[in-house]
């Protein structure tokens, strides 16, 4: 079964609806999380620490978020490969272009390839920003509520994040629907229901994740 | 050489192969008195078999299935397009799932006297029996057939009977029925019981010792001519109707194979009894290139009519009611629209030709549906025929719903074919003609959907009994050798007339050549002919023909893909069926079914048939190209439907 | 009506192709599409070129045969084939442009002719009911619920002409495969071969060289007979279920 979900283009579609959903899951959390930070250092830096002892005592220490860790690299490495292959397969597959050419014929896939490749390169670079500290100015261990605030002190850092909030939410947009045929959920009746549940979910995660840079951008959160 | 015309007739061609007995137990008797093929000896038999529509298809399949070896080919790009895919209305079976009186007999007598009793009993009554297991073996297959609430199968009544026989999925009856011989037939390609060569067309037969023993072909892409040899060779190419060049066939629907196999020995009976479809879409302009049949079923629902007074160009809709002719119905008050095709057809031409036409050219006559829009108002309407109308409104760019269609006659199916025994088998042995491309059932005239119904009988169950038959009595245990004589002679012939094609280069494209032909036929061989007429056209025709060796153009090569030479080449074998089928139109001087001679009618203008000197099947030995062919006749025997002159009033 | 055609020429698989412009005049708005490019090609014929190849047939829209890309679109203009396309969705004086099929699985064979072999492939692979003749029960012995009779022949309506490829931006033959697998699949004759007919024709089609499904719909907008995109999600869950049963 693993080899015929690996070697077909329907069963790669699969693992990617479905690495796509866990990492949906992940970042509602994730969402939920950050908006903690409008409720004061306290309650956000005992959040971030609480991610490290939950599952204690039958865990130790960080396991449960290492566990957690491992999932989501596991999930975002198996969505990338796959949408990397299936991309050069498709290419393949359509090497001449027409000469007379509509450029909304691709709208979706192009959205979905570029909005990947942003999401990836944001994640390497969140994860050095706000989680080892390696390209942050100021980064003190412990502290996440004055790290984020100093992260979106900075205008490249408002920036970066906010192109990557809205690349993620039109490659939730699609890519929640996409997952939704993959799986075999879809069906006439079901679509409208499906494409509005979509873009409510985009449009919340977006909207959440954006609150953050902005609300310190205007001071609300200092 | 002396004139075509002055034919010679020649011995009495019989059917040897029909057992005596009641007609209803002939095809138990037949299927028992057949020799068998041990199933073990069946792989070492090769059967090439010509085309993949209702009847090539079924029978490519059942044969791999049976075990033989099938080597078959389209000129088409895949088996699926086969022209079969186009008929829109149905299919027919003595199911008598309604409970409305129908049998196996009554399929069988309204076959006899719809063809004008011009078909054999023992054939047509076949064809009834096998009919109820056509549907079982469709839906067996998948084929997803119009269904009620309950989950059984719908039936509808179709041009010319009293009764609901037959099947459907909607319009699209031939495709579903196609695509289910199609899936069969890949079933057995990928096992490697069917080994397909599609673009690849077949140009001529090759008869070794007196026996069919295989093809030369043309790959279409390459240009390459191959032989391809056989124990058999079934012909399933279909209909001639394209001599016409404006019909309802496939542009690439052609003559080729059955003209090649008559030139080789097949004789070819009844060529002159061509049907003219009542109910397809005008032409609009010299332009036109085929002509698009609406489905008869229309005329359930449909009223045709014309304005009573001659000249009357109002719109339909501001003719009053009183100031219409609803001539089916004043004429034939039985049976109505629902009469059969010749007669629906033939009534058009002469309300037509009273000058009481519409549309341009007054070559059309109103098909309406306010009143059945009003009786069962438009959403029934729309669900039964909404494809249709769709069809109609896009080349027309007129709203059914609102205006009403204009239909007219149109060349749409060939009733005359290789003529075949009760085994299929043409005069050549060892080669087999099924489908429309024989002779065999329709008589001089087919009734709705029938024509699927008999591909489908021969492809799927007659032929694959029958041909067990020959195989069994004529083991071969040699193979053809690509040297002899007569395979070197064919593909002699073959690339001669290829090279000759290309060579000549002269100013007129082939597409005027068939246009030429196709509005002689229309005009002296179409739904009414005289003796006059048809001399015209067979001094006419031999003329056209040298023409055409002087003056045609075929660009490019042999050697390559190359659209114009195959048309040019189909046209070579157009211009001599086309004499054939004007001399088999002038020989019968009666008229019977789609063959109306006007020197042959009632005093009330009906087609009047003459038993006495007509009752036979006029089948037809090739000499020469432009010698008079020799006449050999097959007397029809009635024992069980005694012909009377037809009546639908 | 006077025109500029701009046509993919292309002698054969192994040279190249490029566009070639011509004018035609004298169209009339009734013609349908192939008959301008017949007039074109009789045109050419006596001027001693070749004509311009084209698949073509029934000129009725149901054998599947035509297949041009016109502007950019599989089919031209109008949701239906290119031989039911008229000649009175184009205006004076427009230029147009035609183009083959373009997809690996469909390699150009002369002009605008592909090969389209691959479809039939995939059928080969598992599209069928196996039903030998003479096997089959009565056909009442089993009746089909009418919403499963209607959902069949909704996707047996396909003709197989590849617009759906052509129009895809990753050259898929996704809702060519789906429509087959759910006429099938859904009827209780083809209920036997349910799993291994999904598995082997969504493999076939990988095998020949299709994209994948991003679902950005072409192929369904582009489909002359209206196989809808859901079509792809049920072929899905087929897959998937047949995955979970069948052990390879």
């Amino acid at each position: 079964m693993t080899r015929t979900l690996w070697d077909s283009t329907v069963g790669k579609k699969t693992i990617m609806a479905v690495t796509g959903l866990v990492m949906l899951g992940y970042l509602v959390a994730h969402m939920v999380g950050n908006l903690k930070i409008f409720f004061g250092p306290g309650e956000f830096d005992g959040y971030a620490h609480w991610l490290r002892t939950m599952g204690e005592p039958v865990l130790h220490y960080e396991w449960a978020l290492w566990i957690v860790r491992v999932g989501l690299v596991a999930a975002v490495v198996l969505h990338g490969v796959s949408a990397y292959q299936l991309s050069r397969r498709d290419i393949r597959a359509r090497p001449a272009k027409y000469v007379h050419k509509k450029p909304r014929s691709s709208y979706a896939t192009r959205t979905m390839r570029w909005g990947g490749i942003i999401l990836a390169l944001f994640i390497v670079w969140h994860i050095l920003d706000l989680t080892t500290g390696t390209v942050h100015t100021s980064f003190e261990a412990g502290h996440p509520y004055q790290n984020v605030i100093d992260t979106f002190s900075t205008w490249y850092g408002n920036v970066i994040y906010i192109v990557a909030v809205l690349a993620m939410g039109l490659h939730v947009q699609h890519g929640f629907w996409s997952a939704a045929q993959t799986l075999g959920v879809g069906n006439a009746t079901r679509d409208r229901v499906l494409k509005t549940l979509a873009n409510l979910l985009a449009a919340a995660l977006t909207v959440g994740f954006i609150s953050v840079p902005v609300a310190v951008m205007t001071g609300v959160v200092s | 050489m002396p004139d075509y015309t002055q034919y010679r007739t020649g011995e009495p061609v019989t059917d040897t192969k029909a057992p005596d007995g009641p007609v209803a137990e002939r095809w138990d008797t037949r299927r028992f008195q057949a020799k068998l093929v041990n199933p073990a000896n069946r792989r070492k038999h090769t059967v090439i078999v010509v085309g993949t529509g209702l009847a090539g298809g079924a029978a490519g399949a059942t044969l791999a299935e049976q075990g033989y070896h099938v080597v078959q080919f389209c000129f088409q790009d895949s088996p699926r397009r086969a022209h079969s895919v186009a008929a829109q209305g149905g299919i027919n079976a003595a199911k008598n799932y309604r409970n409305d009186g129908d049998s196996i007999h009554r399929l069988f007598y309204d076959t006899v006297k719809g063809g004008d009793f011009r078909a054999r009993e023992s054939n047509v009554h076949r064809l009834a029996q096998i009919s109820v297991e056509i549907i079982d073996q469709c839906v067996a297959q998948g084929v997803p057939f119009a269904r009620e609430y309950g989950g059984l199968l719908d039936n509808r009544s179709f041009g010319g009977v009293q009764v609901s026989r037959t099947f459907y999925a909607r319009g699209q009856t031939g495709q579903q029925l196609l695509l289910g011989a199609y899936q069969a037939l890949s079933r057995q390609i990928a096992s490697g019981g069917v080994e397909l060569h599609a673009r690849t067309e077949m140009l001529d037969l090759i008869v070794v010792d007196g026996k069919a023993r295989g093809i030369v072909a043309r790959d279409l892409v390459t240009g390459k001519i191959d032989t391809y040899f056989a124990d058999a060779v079934v012909l399933a190419t279909g209909g001639y109707g394209n001599v016409f060049y404006l019909s309802t066939n496939a542009m690439n629907s052609n003559a080729t194979a059955v003209w090649r196999a008559h030139r080789r020995g097949a004789y070819f009976a009844n060529p002159c009894f061509t049907q003219i479809h009542p109910t397809c879409i005008p032409r609009t302009g010299d332009h036109q290139s085929k002509l698009t049949l609406m489905s008869e079923s229309l005329r359930n629902d449909g009223r045709i009519w014309v304005p009573k007074a001659k000249g009357d160009d109002r719109p339909a809709n501001k003719i009053p009611e009183d100031e219409r002719d609803y001539y089916l119905e004043r004429i034939y008050p039985a049976f109505g629209n629902l009469v059969p095709r010749d007669i629906a057809s033939r009534a058009a031409k002469n309300v037509c030709d009273e000058g009481r036409g519409v549309g341009p050219g007054g070559q059309g006559v109103y098909l309406d549906f306010a009143e059945a829009i009003g009786r069962m108002g438009r959403k029934a309407v729309e669900a039964k025929y909404g494809n249709l109308f769709d069809m109609y409104q896009r080349i027309t760019d007129e709203d059914p719903y609102t205006v009403p269609m204009r239909i007219y006659p149109a060349v749409h199916y060939t009733m005359g074919g290789l003529w075949v025994d009760y085994d299929l088998s043409t005069t050549v042995p060892g080669l087999f003609a099924i489908g429309e491309a024989n002779f065999s059932d329709h008589g001089a005239n087919r009734l709705g959907a029938s024509a699927l119904m008999q591909g489908l009988a021969d492809g799927y169950f007659v032929l694959p009994s029958t041909i067990n038959d020959y195989l069994a009595r004529h083991p071969h245990t040699d193979t053809v050798d690509e040297a002899h004589p007569a395979v070197a002679e064919a593909v002699a012939e073959t690339e001669d007339r290829i090279n000759l094609l290309l060579s000549v280069d002269g100013d007129r494209t082939p597409d005027s050549f068939h246009r030429e032909i196709g509005e002689l036929m229309w005009e002296y061989c179409g739904m009414a002919r005289t003796e006059d007429g048809l001399r015209k056209a067979l001094a006419r025709i031999p003329e056209i023909r040298e023409e055409f060796w002087r003056r045609i153009k075929v660009p490019g090569t042999g050697e390559q893909f190359n659209q114009s030479l195959e048309k040019a080449n189909r046209i070579v074998d157009y211009l001599e069926l086309a004499e054939l089928m004007c001399l088999d139109a002038l020989h019968r001087a009666e008229s019977c079914g789609g063959h109306f001679r006007a020197e042959s009618q009632t005093p009330d203008g009906e087609a009047e048939r003459r038993d006495e000197e007509f009752s036979y099947a006029a089948a037809w030995e090739f000499t020469a190209t432009g010698g008079a062919p020799v006449l050999h006749k097959e007397d029809l025997v009635f024992e069980y439907v005694h012909p009377t002159q037809r009546s639908y009033a | 009506m006077k025109l500029t055609l701009r046509v993919w020429r292309q002698r054969n698989a192994e040279e190249p192709g490029a566009m070639a412009t011509y004018e035609v005049d004298g169209i009339s708005a009734d013609m349908s599409f192939l008959e301008m490019l017949d007039t074109l090609n009789e045109e050419l014929t006596l001027a001693g070129d070749e004509p311009v190849a084209f698949d073509h047939d029934c000129r009725e829209g149901i054998c599947g045969a035509c297949s041009l890309v016109i502007n950019g679109d599989a089919h031209g203009p109008e949701r239906t084939t290119t031989c039911q396309l008229h000649m009175r969705s184009f205006a004076d004086g427009d230029t147009i442009d035609i183009e083959p099929w373009r997809a690996s699985a469909f390699p150009v064979i002369k002009d605008l002719v592909v090969d389209r072999s691959s479809f039939d492939r995939i059928i080969q692979s598992g599209g069928y009911i196996s039903a030998a003749t003479g096997t089959a029960p009565d056909a009442h012995a089993t009746p089909v619920p009418k919403p499963d009779a209607d959902f069949a022949f909704e996707h047996a309506e396909c003709i197989g002409c590849g617009a759906c490829v052509a129009a895809c931006p990753n050259g898929s033959a996704m809702l060519f495969t789906s429509a087959k697998v759910n006429h099938l699949n859904v009827l209780p004759q083809g209920a036997p071969e349910r799993e291994t007919r999904v598995l082997d024709m969504v493999a076939q089609m990988d095998d020949e060289g299709f994209g994948g499904c991003t679902l950005t719909g072409e192929c369904a907008t582009a489909c002359p007979k209206g196989i809808p995109l859901p079509s792809i999600a049920a072929m899905n869950k087929e897959w998937l279920r047949a995955t979970r049963k069948v052990r390879r």
